[in-house]
């Protein structure tokens, strides 16, 4: 294993920048910041529709504010393959409704209340991208 | 004002998806890529996140109800289950595939980018799927 790319302050700096967020819809609003809880009930629930959609929005706005106050270009590498792009979201949509969360849900707003079940979520989840890398760059 | 709140938070957690990079897959990739060039910032993200989201849970841990709502809303689940185990599995699989989970993957809708539109769109069926099939 080698490191690199690390980029340690900026991670902790937005880590903390989205705990606050969890920390502020937690007591104003008294619910989770789960983002795939947010958007699949805004899909098909019609409790707090307008609620989820503007969470969703606030999402979308934040790299143009964060561009128009700072005039920096946000850059993303992002895979082009068809099969890659589906497969990987279905599969997010799929398994992040079965087990009731995500990255934010479960990792974030589970273990951070210290749930079991978070916690064993997110070790899995971990596990298994781990592993999906892996086999990717072996095949 | 829960409205606004639900924006602004939104708008908060975008931030700091931009901020700590997490919104750009190959980042993610990088910390998935343990056995290779290794990237450990996902993890300070979410040591962040916790650092600040975990002491003022504990804290508030006994407070009868939100700012501007009648009720907490919390999940009380505490089985660890097949399905947990079963979702967590495909999750992982599709994060690992592209290096998005839901939050960044709809946050970088703002980037105009076609793959991550085509990743978002998927996702949604995927959610819908899921609500048919429960």
């Amino acid at each position: 294993m080698n490191i690199i790319n690390f980029t340690p302050i900026s991670a902790l700096t937005g880590g903390l920048i989205i705990g606050f967020s969890v920390f502020l819809f937690f007591i104003l609003n008294g619910r989770m910041a789960g983002i795939s809880g947010i958007a699949s009930n805004f899909l098909i629930s019609k409790n707090k529709r307008v609620d989820n959609l503007l969470f969703l929005v606030g999402l979308i706005f934040g790299p143009l504010i964060y561009s128009y106050f700072t005039s920096q270009k946000i850059e993303i590498s992002i895979t082009n393959s068809l099969f890659f792009l589906i497969g990987g979201g279905l599969l997010v949509g799929l398994g992040t409704r079965i087990s009731e969360g995500c990255t934010s849900g479960h990792g974030i707003s589970g273990i951070g209340r210290f749930s079991l079940r978070s916690i064993i979520a997110t070790i899995t989840f971990m596990i298994v991208g781990i592993l999906t890398v892996l086999i990717n760059n072996i095949l | 004002m829960s409205r606004l709140v639900s924006l602004f938070c939104g708008i908060i957690f975008g931030i700091g998806l931009v901020i700590s990079q997490m919104i750009n897959p190959a980042k993610v990739l990088g910390f998935l890529n343990l056995f290779g060039e290794w990237d450990p910032s996902l993890a300070f993200v979410m040591i962040g996140a916790l650092i600040i989201s975990s002491p003022l849970f504990h804290l508030l841990k006994n407070k009868e109800k939100p700012i501007f709502s009648s009720s907490f809303s919390i999940s009380n689940k505490k089985e660890i289950d097949k399905k947990l185990i079963f979702g967590s599995i495909l999750f992982g699989a599709g994060w690992g595939l592209v290096g998005l989970c839901p939050g960044p993957a709809i946050t970088s809708i703002a980037l105009l980018n076609v793959s991550s539109a085509i990743f978002v769109v998927s996702m949604f069926i995927g959610f819908y799927i899921a609500s048919k099939t429960s």
